[in-house]
């Protein structure tokens, strides 16, 4: 009985069939559930943009509601290129389908990106898309919040997620991430609520109109010069902290939005 | 009867698998900030180590012993994959919180030692109950750290705030400490010195025995 059980033949029947019967179950249960889990993603980034715009409140669970809320915006398209926000003229001539567009499978195809030399690359997103889409918040016409998607990398993984600017494009109004793989309790800890109700209220560019705004190490020192730049750092997170600030210098910054945001600032 | 019993309880006080066998310890670390993670984790672990023991307790007569491990192996991840897709199905933010330590289930070493330990050798209703009780095991280490440095880290349990912190206008001050890995290792400590100084079988005899100094009149 042992012998045969170990017999090259069996090896490789037992082998193949373990193999075979597992795949089918795993590519089963991915298969099964990706409608789920694709619905879940768009979910949880229509709430993060929420959150970062600061219109999530606790109350709201239900998931119409924030689909509900999310219609409150604007989607406009934002040219990285010419810093520009589109019309809808423009829109139609780059004949792509924004209801459809993923930036981030844009930032891998060549003819929709630029790749970033490293001294531009400070993110370390070593690709930037050609056009991003961005969230405006209106009421009574008037300019409320501008929700731009930001990404970089951390210490393990990018970063995804939203930073939402008041509408004099200087101030922040909130940030959050929606996906990222640092750390659960270090760098996981950029999910923390308290850490994020450090951001509002925090000023972007200086008089010179560089980007200021930066994660430092350790805690801001109340009362000093650069308070309104800073933020604490994620104690046991360097990396990430740095990250954070990075991504934060990259897409507000010249190269992507800060253009558009000093714009929107100084028209309203 | 006695025996089922004995399956599926003895791993909880007798012979836990992280109190007596310091195993699984790194998980333990990771996702015990916060009750309602830990949780999920627990559950996690328990369905792979029960169904992967019961998988391989099925097929254990035709495991040939030069692959058994990689068969091992093969069957755990396909579970711990199954899992994954489901949380991030059912329970979306709970896998958020979880990132890669849903995965890392598969490298846990309490799977992998009741699968080539118990399944192996025992019929599949056994091996199953085997898994159930080693995952609860694995468990009431985890609930228990975690009910400690979510109350003393953050004031709450479940979320729910139970100390009032000083950052909302309460008394509480967090200790901070709590929230990082170490103080789990100082928890997990505390409680194997808890457990086998209430059953002192568990102590381990020690391998060698420190001398005193040697005196300068003997030297």
């Amino acid at each position: 009985m042992s012998s045969d059980k170990d017999a090259m033949r069996n090896i490789l029947i037992v082998a193949l069939s373990v193999c075979f019967v597992c795949s089918v179950v795993v590519s089963g249960a991915a298969v099964s559930l990706k409608p789920e889990r694709l619905a879940n993603k768009e979910l949880d980034r229509n709430k993060n943009i929420l959150i970062a715009a600061g219109l999530f409140e606790k109350g709201v669970t239900n998931d119409s509601q924030v689909d509900n809320l999310f219609k409150s915006f604007e989607v406009r398209v934002v040219d990285l290129q010419t810093h520009q926000i589109l019309t809808l003229d423009e829109i139609k001539q780059t004949n792509i389908d924004f209801s459809r567009y993923d930036q981030r499978k844009a930032a891998k195809d060549r003819s929709m990106s630029v790749a970033l030399s490293t001294t531009e690359d400070i993110a370390s997103i070593s690709t930037r898309a050609n056009y991003s889409i961005i969230y405006l918040l209106k009421r009574d016409g008037e300019l409320q919040r501008v929700v731009l998607p930001v990404h970089g990398y951390g210490l393990w993984s990018t970063l995804y997620g939203f930073i939402s600017v008041q509408a004099d494009g200087n101030t922040v109004s909130g940030i959050t991430f929606y996906e990222h793989q640092e750390t659960a309790g270090l760098g996981g800890e950029v999910d923390n609520p308290r850490w994020k109700g450090l951001w509002p209220g925090k000023k972007i560019y200086d008089e010179k109109g560089n980007v200021a705004l930066e994660v430092i190490k350790g805690s801001v020192v109340s009362g000093s010069s650069k308070e309104k730049y800073q933020v604490d750092g994620l104690s046991g997170a360097t990396l990430t902290s740095r990250g954070v600030s990075n991504l934060v210098e990259y897409w507000l910054g010249d190269q992507a939005f800060g253009p558009v945001l000093k714009k929107l600032g100084g028209k309203t | 009867m006695t025996n089922v019993k004995e399956v599926l309880f003895d791993p909880i006080f007798n012979n836990n698998p992280i109190g007596l066998q310091i195993l699984g310890i790194c998980s333990a670390l990771a996702v015990t900030t916060q009750m309602s993670v830990a949780l999920v984790m627990c559950i996690a672990l328990t369905f792979v180590c029960a169904f992967s023991n019961l998988f391989i307790s099925l097929i254990r007569n035709q495991i040939p012993n030069s692959v058994r491990i990689i068969v091992q192996m093969a069957i755990i991840a396909s579970l711990v994959i199954v899992v994954d897709q489901i949380l991030g199905a059912i329970a979306y933010e709970m896998s958020k919180q979880l990132t890669v330590f849903v995965g890392l289930i598969i490298t846990n070493c309490i799977v992998m030692g009741r699968a080539e330990a118990f399944a192996m050798q025992n019929p599949p209703g056994i091996s199953f109950i085997d898994g159930v009780g080693n995952g609860l095991g694995y468990s009431i280490v985890l609930m228990a750290v975690a009910t400690i440095r979510e109350l003393l880290g953050s004031g709450s349990l479940f979320g729910l705030e139970v100390l009032k912190l000083v950052n909302n206008g309460g008394w509480y001050n967090p200790n901070g400490l709590m929230l990082l890995a170490p103080s789990a290792f100082f928890i997990i400590g505390l409680l194997i010195w808890a457990l086998r100084s209430w059953k002192t079988t568990q102590v381990e005899e020690s391998e060698y025995r420190i001398g005193g100094h040697t005196s300068f009149s003997r030297a």
